[in-house]
């Protein structure tokens, strides 16, 4: 308990350098932009357009009964998104803060930490336009929207776990930067971003294609915000459990992985 | 007394790059082959130092004596491979003047960056605002990227943040070989007012003039043993004598 109550006195005292990292990140972000932060909405937006005109037309998923597409498709499209961006840049953080940590003592942990909150940030932004096209497309309002947060929440520790995972492994082994967006994008196609996976009615080697995409944990946060934004549906004890459940056991993995290893970072970044 | 610094026997190790494994690959071959013992290098050995509250303790030593590292590991930056160091106070750790700076931001933007990497609140920032600008002589420049500053003017900004507070313990290494004469005159005066005013200084620096003049105590390293320790005079001129020798 008073280890405890230390780790938190760390934490609290380099709270304003936590947000002074984010607010750094977020500022050299849109510097030299003409529109600046309108990007942090609009990119979204327009990213959807392109992938909504793609399986709209293209690939036509019109007809396969997903009700608001283009909601549906943002939904999952901003959550992954989220993902991808905590953990590729959590997965960089502490090499790239390298000639602050030989110089300084600093938590090694606020690095991925930034980072996530920082995807954080970016993530709510984007929300402004998923509410623009939730308007636009005439998407009811239900009031088990206040339940988004759980799935929001869970995600986020979710994130962070990974992204301390793989920061951690990152000092030792670079390899895992080239790997991980080979693994990102295999992950995208099956996190049921852009179908319904309850119509997948094909297996593969006698697993039913439903039951292996269920092992995804991005599948239970993508749906469980669905459910609860688009369709008014509360969570169930199913979400609840898998969402928090994956979320403990990423976090205690990345944690345990990045305690033990942080006293040697400086010898190898 | 209490000494404020307690070293005890810290040795720190480094395995040479030669055998770092940057890739996974790589750290199987090595592992399989059976070559993975690395070829260690003790940048510190069995060192044991106590420092006592208002010393000001100057470290010489040629370079690669390991100063630095020992400068590092009382910091908390290194943690030492054996031993310990037991710090009673809070450090302000000039070991290399602006780390952290971004080169993309501001001035005005790096002092709230850098303030708050030193662990000072936004608040007590806006309160010293006015005296590290004052100091840093650059009111001109606040609002220009950082990347177009010339290296003293950061060196500059980096002095004044990070002695803007009564720290128990100052590290400087080699930080007053930057700047011009005037600055650096500058730099010593806000040392010495701040050993006045009760902080420990360990300083590391090649001017043994400079050693000479400002320390009350001196260590001197060599090739990471602790040769010798004690009052200023006689490790200067112990020093001195073995340059001169292998000259």
């Amino acid at each position: 308990m008073a280890k405890l109550k230390g780790m938190f006195n760390g934490f609290w005292r380099y709270r304003y350098l936590l947000w002074n990292l984010v607010s750094r990140d977020f500022k050299l972000k849109y510097r030299r932009s003409v529109l600046g932060v309108v990007w942090s909405v609009l990119n979204p937006l327009l990213m959807c357009l392109v992938y909504w005109a793609v399986f709209s037309s293209l690939m036509d998923m019109r007809g396969s009964g997903i009700d608001n597409f283009p909601v549906f498709l943002m939904c999952g499209q901003l959550l992954f998104n989220f993902f991808n961006e905590a953990t590729s840049s959590s997965m960089s953080s502490v090499l790239s803060a390298a000639p602050l940590l030989k110089k300084v003592y600093i938590p090694k942990y606020i690095f991925p930490l930034e980072k996530c909150c920082f995807a954080m940030v970016n993530c709510v932004f984007s929300f402004v336009a998923l509410a623009l096209v939730m308007v636009f497309t005439g998407s009811p309002l239900h009031w088990t929207v206040i339940e988004v947060l759980y799935p929001l929440i869970t995600l986020f520790f979710f994130s962070l776990g990974v992204g301390l995972f793989l920061a951690a492994a990152t000092v030792f082994f670079r390899d895992i930067m080239h790997i991980w967006s080979v693994f990102i994008t295999a992950l995208l196609y099956f996190s049921a971003i852009f179908y319904d996976p309850t119509q997948m009615t094909f297996s593969i080697g006698g697993f039913n294609m439903q039951q292996i995409i269920k092992l995804n944990p991005m599948y239970w946060y993508i749906t469980g915000f669905r459910r609860t934004l688009m369709w008014g549906i509360p969570l169930d004890f199913n979400m609840f459990a898998v969402c928090g459940i994956c979320a403990v056991l990423s976090m205690w993995v990345g944690v345990h992985m990045f305690r033990k290893t942080q006293d040697r970072f400086v010898l190898h970044i | 007394m209490e000494p404020i610094i307690k070293v005890d026997n810290v040795s720190m190790c480094f395995n040479l790059s030669t055998e770092k494994h940057e890739s996974l690959k790589e750290y199987l071959l090595a592992l399989v082959q059976g070559r993975l013992q690395y070829d260690e290098f003790y940048a510190l050995k069995d060192v044991s130092l106590d420092i006592m509250p208002g010393d000001f303790y100057g470290l010489v030593g040629l370079n690669g004596s390991g100063k630095s590292t020992l400068l590092k590991t009382i910091a908390g930056v290194y943690k030492p491979t054996k031993g310990k160091v037991t710090v009673n106070g809070t450090i302000a750790p000039l070991i290399e003047l602006g780390a952290g700076f971004d080169m993309d931001l501001t001035a005005r933007e790096n002092i709230y960056l850098n303030g708050t990497v030193l662990g000072f609140s936004p608040k007590y920032l806006d309160e010293k605002f006015d005296e590290i600008v004052e100091f840093s002589e650059l009111q001109n420049f606040l609002d220009v990227p950082l990347k177009n500053y010339s290296s003293g003017m950061v060196a500059r900004i980096g002095f004044a943040i990070a002695t803007i507070t009564k720290p128990d313990i100052l590290i400087a290494d080699e930080v007053l070989s930057v700047g011009d004469f005037l600055f650096q005159q500058k730099c010593e005066k806000r040392m010495q007012e701040l050993m006045a005013g009760g902080t420990t200084v360990i300083l590391v620096s090649h001017s043994i003039e400079q050693i000479e003049r400002m320390c009350t105590k001196v260590a001197w390293l060599s090739h990471g043993h602790l040769k010798m320790n004690g009052d200023t005079e006689t490790v200067c001129a112990a020093y001195k004598a073995t340059q001169r020798g292998e000259a």
